[in-house]
C-alpha cells in the first residue's frame, strides 16, 4: 500500500498534457523482460582476447619478484603484463577530490613493490579465451615476502582527519543537563551489484581510436582519465555505457581494470574483454561502511539539544581510491540531520588499514551517522524520561525555520536545507504505523520478542556543479534526449522522456533517451548521489523548451502569423483554427525548406546546461516492527514503513521502488551482511554463501512506501529532489531501534549488522 | 589438447549443434556460443540464480551444468518467452507491477517463476514468496517480484 500527494502543475507546460507525475511503464522493461538489455559481458568484438587479472592473495607483502614465464608458455595465451609493462603510468585518480588527499595513499594500477590487500591486481593474463586465462593465471608466480597486516582501524595512525562543526561544544556540555554518550560500530558491507564489472575495450589502428564497452555510470569523467592515462587526445575515446545490473555508487568508477583492458587493446592492437567472477568482485568493487562512533549528545533539562559531538574512526581499506576522503567528510557533514543542533563539533580520522579499498555505498555517510544519531536519540530519550518521538519533536527543525543555512559543508557545498516540514512527516509516519505498536504489545503478550522502532533521516541529492541535455525532434515525430544521466536500473529513461514529452505535449512512448554516450553527449556528468532527476532532467527541460520556443517561430512562419498569436496545443501548434504538428514543425527545419530563415541552423533541436549552486535536501522517517528469536538471535523484520518527501515524483512508481529496493538493501547492512576478516587480513566473506544478501525470505512480506510531495525544491524548477537513496539510509538505524525495544535494553546494541550471535548476546 | 565435444540442443524450439569444450558450462554455451545473452551470471557458483534456465522444462542454474550435459535437451530461457511482438502474462505482469529495476535479475526470476508455476498453479503467496527466494535481485527488494508472480498465478488460475 502507498499513498501519493498530487503534484503541482508545471510550469508554462502544455494543457491537458500531463506526463510528469504519472507512473507510465518503464521504457526499459520491454529489453530488459525479452532479454534483449545489452549488458558490458553481452558486448563480443570480432577477434576479441579475454583477460584475467592476477591478485594479491596476500592482505600485506613486499614484491620481491613475479614469475610470468610459465603462464606465457601456455598456448592460446597472448600476453602476461606486470607492473613494471606501466611504468610511468600515474595511480588511479579520485573522482571527487578535496585536494588534501595524501598522495602516497592512492593506488597503483598494478601493485609493483608492495601488495596492501587480498584482491590487489598484480599481473593481467590476456588469452584466446576465458578458460586458458583464467588457466594461466593461475601459473603467475608472486614471490612475496609477509608484512604485518593492519585489520584494526582503531589504534592505527590515521592517513588524514577531517573536522567539522560551530558553536562552543565544550560549554554546552559543561552546562549541560544530560549528556548520553555511546561507542556504536557499523560494519563493513558494500553495493554488491548484481552484475559483476565488465568491459570490452577496442583500438582502431587506422583511425587511432578507442571505443569502450562497459563503463556505465560517469563515462565521461572516465574517458577523461583514460585519455590522459593513455596519452590520447579524449575525443579519440569513445565510451559507451550500456546496461548496468546495478550501481549503488561502486560500479562504473575508475578502477585498476578500466586502464588495464584499453590499454592492453591498444598494445596488443586486438578487441580484449574482461568479465569480472563474483569471488573478484566481493575484493576488488569498493567496499563501504566501517566506522566506529564515539557520539554524544548534551541536552537541557526539558530535552532540548544543546551540542552534538562526534569522534569517528573510518576504516577505509588499503587505499583512498575513487571517492577520496567523500565518505567521511559526508558522515561529519550530514551527521545533525534535520535537527537543530546549536553546537556541533566532529572529528574523523582516515585510516588505512590491509583490507579492500572503500567508497562509496548508497547514502554514505548517512546510513552510518544517522544510525549513530538516530540510536543515541532512543538511548537520550529513556534516559531523560521522555517519549522517543517526543523528543524528536522537540529538536526536529520546523517548518518556519527552513531554508535553514547550517554553517557546515558538505560534497563541497555549503549545507542549505531547503524546504520540508520534518515533524509534520514524522507524525504522519507514527500515525500510519500506530497499530503496530499494539502488535508489538499483543506479540509481547504472546510471549514473543517484539519491538518497535523508528528513525528520522535527512538526506541530499542533486549535486551540481551542471548537467547537460540535448533535445532533438525528428520530422518522423520521434523525440531524442541525449542525456549526460547514466542508466543503472533506476528507470532514469524513462523519467527523462516524460520530463521532454511533457514539454513538448508529445506521448512520451514517443521520446527516445539515449545516456551516457561521450559522443553524443560529452559534458555529461553521470549518475551518482541521486542527481540524475534533480540535474539531468532539468537539463531535459531547459533544452525542451528551447525547442518549444523555436518551435513556435517556425510553426508562426508556417501558419503566416505573428508568433505571439501561435498556441502550444498537444504535439502541435494552433492559431486562428489551424495547425501544425510538432513532426511537421521539425521537418521545416530542414535545409532547402522555405521555412528556413537564412543564417539559422537547420534541424529542431537545442542543448542547454542546467547548473545548481546547493544541493537540495530531501527527508524522511522509517519505522520498523521486528521479532527476535531469543533461541536462535534472529531479527525478523515483520513490517517496515518508508516515508519520504521527495518534493515532485517525475514517476511515483519509480520513486517507491526505489524506496523498497532500498529498504531491502538496507536490511542486508543492518541484519546480514558484512565483509569480515581474519588477524592476517584474509577476506572470510569471497562467494555468496559467506556474503549474505538478503533474500524475498528476509525481507518483510509488505513494506509500505508513502511517497510526499509537500515540500518541492525551490532550487530547481522541475521542484523534484532525488529519490534514490532514502530507501536505505536510515534502515539501520530503525532496525537497531526496533531491537533495542524488542530487547528492552536500556544501553546501545553497539553494532551493525545485528547478526544471529550479536542479538544472542544482548538478549542474555 | 582440448577436449571437445559435439553436442546438440534445442533452444526455444530452435535446434542447434554446437562443438563444446568439456568443462564449458551450458551458460558460456548459451550466451557465448549460441548468442543467447538473455541469460545472466552473477556469481557463477549456485547462489544468484540469474543464470536460471529451463532444462527440458525443469529449471537450472546453467553456471552450474556443463554444456556438454545438455546434449540432446530441450532448453527454454528468457528470448523464449514472449509471442513475437507480445510478451506473456508473466513478463508484462513483472513489468505492471514494477517487478524490475536493471532487469540484471529478471531472466532468471522469469524461468524460474514459469516454472514453479507450471508445477505449482495453486501457490499462495506465501508459497511463491518462499520459491522466489531462490533467487537474489538487489535492486527491488522482491515486493514487485512477489506481486507479479502471484497475480499471474491468480488469473492463470480464473482462466484455467
Ligand atoms: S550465476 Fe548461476 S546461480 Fe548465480
Ligand atoms: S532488478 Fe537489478 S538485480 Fe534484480
Amino acid at each position: 500500500m502507498s499513498t501519493t500527494g498530487t503534484a503541482a502543475p508545471a510550469t508554462g507546460a502544455a494543457v491537458g498534457h500531463r506526463v510528469i507525475g504519472t507512473s507510465v511503464r518503464r521504457h526499459e522493461d520491454d529489453r530488459l523482460l525479452r532479454g534483449l538489455g545489452r549488458f558490458a559481458d553481452d558486448v563480443d568484438r570480432i577477434g576479441q582476447a579475454h583477460a584475467r587479472v592476477v591478485r594479491s592473495g596476500s592482505a600485506h607483502a613486499e614484491i620481491l619478484g613475479i614469475d610470468t614465464a610459465q603462464a606465457r608458455g601456455v598456448p592460446g595465451v597472448l600476453t602476461v603484463i606486470t607492473g613494471a609493462d606501466l611504468a610511468g603510468i600515474p595511480p588511479i585518480p579520485i573522482r571527487l577530490p578535496r585536494g588534501d588527499e595524501p598522495a602516497e595513499s592512492l593506488q597503483p594500477v598494478l601493485a609493483a613493490d608492495r601488495v596492501r590487500y587480498v584482491g590487489e591486481p598484480v599481473a593481467v593474463v590476456v588469452a584466446e579465451d576465458p578458460y586458458t586465462a583464467e588457466d594461466a593465471a593461475e601459473l603467475v608466480v608472486v614471490d612475496l615476502r609477509e608484512l604485518p597486516a593492519a585489520v584494526e582501524a582503531t589504534g592505527t595512525k590515521p592517513a588524514a582527519t577531517l573536522e567539522a562543526g560551530y558553536g562552543d561544544v565544550a560549554e554546552a556540555f559543561a552546562a549541560a543537563e544530560h549528556v548520553v554518550e555511546l561507542e556504536l560500530e557499523v560494519g563493513r558491507h558494500a553495493a554488491v551489484p548484481l552484475e559483476t564489472r565488465g568491459l570490452v575495450a577496442e583500438y582502431d589502428v587506422a583511425a587511432r581510436t578507442l571505443q569502450v564497452w562497459g563503463a556505465t555510470k560517469v563515462p565521461v569523467f572516465n574517458r577523461g582519465v583514460l585519455a590522459r592515462m593513455l596519452g590520447m587526445p579524449q575525443e579519440r575515446i569513445r565510451l559507451h555505457a550500456m546496461d548496468a545490473g546495478g550501481g549503488f555508487g561502486a560500479r562504473g568508477e575508475f578502477y585498476p581494470e578500466d586502464l588495464l583492458i584499453p590499454w592492453l587493446a591498444r598494445h596488443l592492437r586486438r578487441p580484449v574483454k574482461w568479465t569480472e567472477d563474483r569471488a573478484e568482485s566481493l575484493v576488488a568493487l569498493n567496499h563501504s561502511r566501517q566506522q566506529r562512533h564515539r557520539v554524544a549528545a548534551a541536552f537541557d533539562a526539558d530535552g532540548r539539544l544543546l551540542a552534538l559531538r562526534d569522534e569517528i574512526v573510518h576504516d577505509n581499506g588499503a587505499y583512498l581510491r575513487t571517492h577520496g576522503l567523500l565518505v567521511p567528510e559526508l558522515t561529519i557533514g550530514m551527521l545533525p540531520g534535520p535537527y537543530r543542533v546549536p553546537a556541533y563539533h566532529a572529528a574523523v580520522d582516515v585510516v588505512l588499514t590491509n583490507k579492500t579499498p572503500c567508497g562509496t555505498y548508497r547514502a554514505p555517510g548517512r546510513y552510518e551517522g544517522t544510525f549513530a544519531r538516530e540510536h543515541l536519540l532512543d538511548v537520550a530519550a529513556d534516559r531523560i524520561g521522555l517519549d522517543r518521538a517526543e523528543l524528536r519533536r522537540r529538536n526536529l527543525l520546523r517548518a518556519d525555520e527552513m531554508p535553514h543555512v547550517r554553517p557546515l559543508r558538505a560534497l563541497g557545498t555549503d549545507v542549505v536545507l531547503d524546504a520540508g516540514d520534518y515533524p509534520g512527516l514524522l507524525g504522519t509516519a507514527l500515525e500510519r504505523t500506530l497499530p503496530w505498536r499494539a502488535e508489538a504489545e499483543r506479540l509481547r503478550a504472546e510471549g514473543r520478542t517484539a519491538g518497535f522502532g523508528f528513525a528520522v533521516f535527512l538526506e541530499k541529492s542533486g549535486l551540481g556543479p551542471h548537467e547537460t541535455a540535448d533535445v532533438l525532434v525528428e520530422p518522423s515525430g520521434l523525440v531524442r534526449v541525449h542525456s549526460g544521466g547514466t542508466s543503472l536500473g533506476q528507470g532514469i529513461e524513462t523519467a527523462l522522456a516524460q520530463i521532454a514529452a511533457d514539454r513538448l505535449g508529445v506521448d512520451d512512448t514517443a521520446v527516445h533517451v539515449v545516456n551516457g554516450d561521450t559522443e553524443l553527449q560529452p559534458f555529461g556528468l553521470g549518475s551518482w548521489a541521486s542527481r540524475s532527476t534533480v540535474l539531468a532532467g532539468n537539463a531535459v527541460d531547459l533544452a525542451a523548451q528551447a525547442v518549444v520556443e523555436r518551435a513556435r517561430q517556425v510553426a508562426a512562419l508556417m501558419l503566416d502569423v505573428p508568433q505571439a498569436w501561435v498556441e502550444q496545443d498537444g504535439a502541435g501548434f494552433a492559431a486562428g483554427g489551424r495547425r501544425v504538428e510538432l513532426a511537421e514543425v521539425a521537418a521545416a527545419c530542414a535545409p532547402g525548406s522555405r521555412y528556413l530563415e537564412a543564417g539559422t541552423a537547420p534541424g529542431l533541436q537545442a542543448r542547454r546546461v542546467f547548473e545548481a549552486d546547493h544541493m537540495t535536501y530531501p527527508y524522511g522517517v522509517h519505522v520498523a516492527l521486528v521479532d527476535i528469536d531469543r533461541g536462535t538471535g534472529h531479527v525478523s523484520v515483520l513490517r517496515y514503513l518508508v516515508a519520504y518527501e521527495v518534493g515532485r515524483a517525475v514517476n511515483p512508481a519509480l520513486v517507491e521502488g526505489q524506496l523498497l529496493g532500498g529498504v531491502a538493501q538496507g536490511l542486508g547492512g543492518a541484519v546480514y551482511e558484512n565483509f569480515h576478516y581474519d588477524e592476517q587480513g584474509q577476506p572470510q566473506a569471497t562467494t555468496f554463501m559467506d556474503y549474505l544478501l538478503p533474500t524475498a525470505a528476509e525481507v518483510p512480506g509488505v513494506v509500505e512506501a508513502l511517497v510526499t510531495e509537500d515540500a518541492p525544491s525551490p532550487d530547481n524548477p522541475l521542484g523534484v529532489k532525488g529519490a534514490g537513496e532514502g530507501g536505505i539510509t536510515a534502515v539501520g538505524a530503525a532496525v537497531a531501534n526496533a531491537v533495542r525495544d524488542a530487547l528492552g535494553l536500556s544501553g546501545d546494541v553497539g553494532h551493525l549488522p545485528l547478526g544471529p550471535g550479536r542479538v544472542a548476546e544482548l538478549a542474555n | 589438447m582440448k577436449d571437445q565435444h559435439l553436442i546438440s540442443l534445442t533452444v526455444n524450439g530452435e535446434p542447434h549443434e554446437v562443438l563444446a569444450e568439456s568443462r564449458r558450462t551450458l551458460a558460456d554455451v548459451l550466451r557465448h556460443d549460441l548468442g543467447y545473452t538473455g541469460t545472466h551470471l552473477g556469481c557463477e557458483h549456485g547462489i544468484c540464480g540469474a543464470c536460471t534456465v529451463l532444462v527440458d522444462g525443469v529449471p537450472a542454474r546453467s553456471c552450474l551444468m556443463f554444456g556438454v550435459q545438455a546434449d540432446g535437451a530441450e532448453i527454454g530461457t528468457v528470448e523464449g518467452l514472449a509471442d513475437g511482438d507480445r510478451l506473456s502474462d508473466l513478463q508484462e505482469a513483472f513489468s505492471r507491477r514494477h517487478g524490475l529495476q536493471c532487469g540484471f535479475c529478471t531472466p532468471g526470476f522469469l524461468m524460474l517463476a514459469e516454472a514453479f508455476l507450471a508445477e505449482n498453479p495453486g501457490a499462495t503467496r506465501e508459497e511463491i514468496r518462499e520459491a522466489v527466494s531462490a533467487n537474489l535481485c538487489r535492486c527491488t527488494g522482491y515486493q514487485g517480484i512477489v506481486e507479479a508472480v502471484t497475480e499471474v498465478a491468480e488469473s492463470r488460475r480464473e482462466r484455467a
